[in-house]
């Protein structure tokens, strides 16, 4: 908690506030970062296993054989997310299966699959990219100035 | 060897990400917002490429090679058309992970009822 937070406080809510922290669970951070490690490096290998197929039977660079690999991943992503499999993974990997592609790809079929109650075209396309909207935004947004300005300095700084 | 590579690399990345929820404490969210951003930075600087090169699958699997297809395209692009080019050609490497997220997610929906 900021310090421009806790002014707005009363003392009984601070106090508080110091006693939430003394009581929090201490996360296992070693643990939770083997896991994640071993899990999400499991996962690009497998990945690499999918690019190395894709590279020799269907005419992949090195650079762009990242594009079916990423569709793959995402179609094996829907199958165990719709079988009710990927959460029990995701609880135990943490950041392991929520920073490869798949973490992506679940985002977005699990809130699909969760919200179609609401009917397709208010539940399902309104809630798809709820959690997976930011990552696009800041994605494109962040490449935007990005490319921007690489393409100013290109062009009229002669670099 | 390649495989061994992509599992410490893709692995390493994953730790980043562990880190940022448990040290940190960001949700899933911010997390992969932070990480798409600095693929993005990465790829401005053509530090990504190399380690594409380096690691295979264990670049391109995680989310921050999202930052860096989009800062590819939209260069790629404005080589042909100057400064349109960086709109016109963003999502042009991408468009395969957010068009399978999208048409996966919709055969999800038909499919599968929700759990729980």
């Amino acid at each position: 908690m900021s310090n421009n937070k806790k002014k707005n406080l009363t003392p009984t809510q601070q106090q508080y506030q110091a006693f939430a922290k003394k009581r929090e669970v201490k996360r296992p951070v070693v643990k939770n970062c083997i896991k994640a490690f071993f899990v999400g490096g499991s996962i690009c290998a497998f990945g690499q296993a999918i690019s190395t197929f894709y590279m020799h039977f269907f005419n992949f660079t090195e650079q762009t054989v990242g594009n079916p690999t990423v569709a793959t991943i995402i179609f094996i992503t829907m199958l165990l997310t719709g079988f009710g499999v990927y959460d029990h993974f995701a609880q135990f990997a943490g950041a392991g299966t929520a920073v490869p592609v798949s973490g992506f790809g679940n985002a977005v079929i699990s809130a699909a699959i969760e919200h179609r109650t609401e009917g397709f075209v208010l539940g399902v396309g309104g809630n798809m990219f709820k959690l997976a909207g930011s990552v696009i935004l800041f994605g494109v947004f962040s490449a935007f100035i990005i490319s921007l300005v690489k393409t100013i300095l290109i062009q009229w700084g002669g670099f | 060897m390649v495989f061994l590579w992509a599992f410490i690399v893709g692995g390493i990345i994953c730790v980043i990400g562990q880190i940022m929820f448990d040290v940190f404490k960001l949700t899933p969210g911010h997390t992969l917002s932070t990480l798409v951003v600095i693929g993005a930075i990465l790829a401005g600087f053509g530090l990504y490429e190399k380690l594409i090169d380096f690691a295979g699958a264990g670049a391109t699997v995680p989310i921050t090679s999202f930052g860096n297809s989009l800062v590819q395209g939209a260069m790629q692009e404005s080589k042909k058309h100057g400064l349109i080019g960086v709109i016109t050609g963003m999502f042009e490497i991408t468009s395969s992970g957010i068009s399978s997220a999208i048409i996966f997610g919709m055969i999800g929906a038909l499919l599968f009822k929700p759990k729980g």
